[in-house]
């Protein structure tokens, strides 16, 4: 249970929905996709999938160079998101520097792309001679939340947390942590991710990535759906400003939601395969650390990305606690698999949703599968009243992870 | 490559990597309190040189005293005349 109250004033999106919040928010309630073909996959040997959800749009030159300089696209990404939500937040530029704002941002992996590039220059003569003075802080495990801290000028607690698809949530949840035991008034926090085949190759050599829909990017990914047939990579930032909800309420911060719970857990079954028990357990003490019942949940934020075994899991997981009470999405058929990024952009999008008092479809969700079945599945998006939402997401490595979050409306 | 050229080659090469105003990269122009470069842009700047002249300068001594775009100037081009 939180010791203070944590609300989110402030969310910055850079997505393959486009790289606002409203943006992305008009675009998941008109069920477009952000999926498209990349034709350069075709020239990689022995990779099957042809799909990605990729961020378009953005213009990087806009960052000094001196901050570019040490910045991969995924710290692109973070900083241009982190901007967006001090903005949206109006949080006083000058507090940035008084150490009581921190930063809890990660990534899947440090840069994939720079160190190819590197290796690729450095294989031509094993020589180190042209490795330039960027390269390690764009290869680093806290790459980008060391980047957005440095070009805002921010000098509380940096945290980075690296839990592949669970990255963001953890981060958001352990920003929440920071502030509820008053170590920080506010964080920045939420994670980054920028598109590399060797991600989609890595769930393509687990028989884990789309690979049925290459000519049909739009029919891809479908999560819980009979003919789902794996993740579609994806790219982007979702960082949310997590502040602590007196001194918000203080200087007059305009408050999208509060944060009421969070808890993650591990498994040890398997190093890859999702473990229905541990997620029912993350689920019931992140519901425990909000002080509430299953029954009182609105809506379940799925991380369901549409993978064979992950879908079922979750599925089961979310029927042993929920049965078919309680409405159920998963966004990852509108943005595919944004991988770190996909905690906290799809936490934001669910923010939109209690802004927004309106509950966003599963995408390509269009024949539930029997094994996910048992569950209020959402096919069409709805007005709804909902007043708290709880979001799972789950990665290979055993990691479980689940934030809950409430409407400020009634406060 | 006459020694216009070579100030040229250093000059292009340098305001592309640093992404610099040419028009503010007067021969006089400071290195950092100038141009604002600063000491990781120092190393990659010798990268740079080194990948434009096709020469190696990283163990030079003379380059710790370089401050200005002039004397980047000089020292590449007594560089260039050393090599045989």
């Amino acid at each position: 249970m939180s010791l203070v109250s944590v609300v989110i004033t402030g969310v910055g999106i850079i997505s393959p929905l486009g790289n606002d919040f409203s943006t992305l928010m008009r675009a998941l309630l008109a069920g477009e996709t952000g999926v498209r073909e990349v034709p350069e996959l075709e020239e990689i040997g022995g990779l099957r999938s042809r799909l990605a959800a990729t961020v378009s749009g953005i213009n990087p030159k806009l960052i000094p160079r001196k901050f570019r300089r040490s910045m991969s696209n995924m710290s692109i990404y973070a900083y241009l998101a982190s901007q967006q939500a001090l903005e949206m937040a109006a949080y006083p530029p000058a507090q940035l520097g008084e150490g009581r704002i921190g930063v809890s941002i990660g990534s899947t992996l440090g840069s994939t792309a720079t160190s190819e590039n590197f290796f690729k220059d450095y294989f031509r003569d094993h020589s180190l001679e042209r490795m330039k003075s960027g390269l390690f802080f764009q290869l680093m495990g806290h790459s980008c939340a060391a980047n957005v801290m440095q070009s805002l000028g921010m000098t509380g607690r940096m945290m980075a947390s690296s839990a592949a698809c669970a990255t963001s949530c953890q981060s958001v949840g352990y920003a929440y942590e920071q502030i509820a035991f008053g170590r920080q008034d506010a964080m920045l926090c939420g994670g980054a991710d920028e598109f590399h085949p060797l991600t989609v190759a890595t769930f393509d050599v687990m028989n884990a990535a789309s690979k049925d829909f290459n000519q049909q990017p739009e029919s891809a990914p479908r999560p819980f759906d009979q003919r789902r047939d794996g993740v579609v990579c994806g790219e982007g930032s979702g960082i949310l400003l997590l502040e602590r909800k007196d001194l918000a309420l203080k200087r007059g911060a305009n408050i999208l939601a509060d944060v009421c719970g969070f808890a993650t857990a591990s498994d040890t079954s398997s190093i890859a395969n999702p473990d229905v028990d541990a997620m029912v357990t993350c689920m019931r003490l992140a519901l425990e650390d909000a002080g509430l019942t299953a029954s009182e949940i609105d809506y379940i934020n799925a991380h369901a990305t549409g993978t064979e075994q992950g879908d079922i899991a979750e599925a089961d997981a979310l029927r042993q606690l929920f049965g078919d009470q309680v409405p159920v999405s998963s966004l990852k058929g509108h943005l595919g698999h944004t991988m770190a990024a996909s905690g906290s952009i799809e936490l934001a999008a669910s923010v939109g949703m209690l802004l927004e008092q309106k509950l966003i479809a599963t995408r390509n969700l269009e024949q539930v599968d029997d094994r996910c079945a048992g569950l209020a599945h959402l096919q069409q998006t709805r007005p709804e009243s909902v007043n708290i939402i709880l979001k799972n997401n789950f990665a290979m490595g055993g990691v479980n992870s689940t934030i809950i979050i409430r409407s400020s409306v009634n406060d | 490559m006459t020694e216009q050229e070579v100030i040229e080659l250093i000059d292009s090469s340098i305001a592309e990597e640093f992404e610099l105003d040419r028009s503010e990269m007067g021969a006089d122009a400071n290195l950092y309190t100038d141009l604002g470069l600063d000491s990781l842009d120092t190393v990659d700047m010798v990268i740079v040189l080194e990948g434009a002249f096709n020469f190696k300068i990283r163990e030079e001594e003379a380059i710790r005293a370089i401050r200005t775009l002039g004397d980047i100037h000089r020292f590449v081009l007594s560089k260039i005349d050393q090599q045989p």
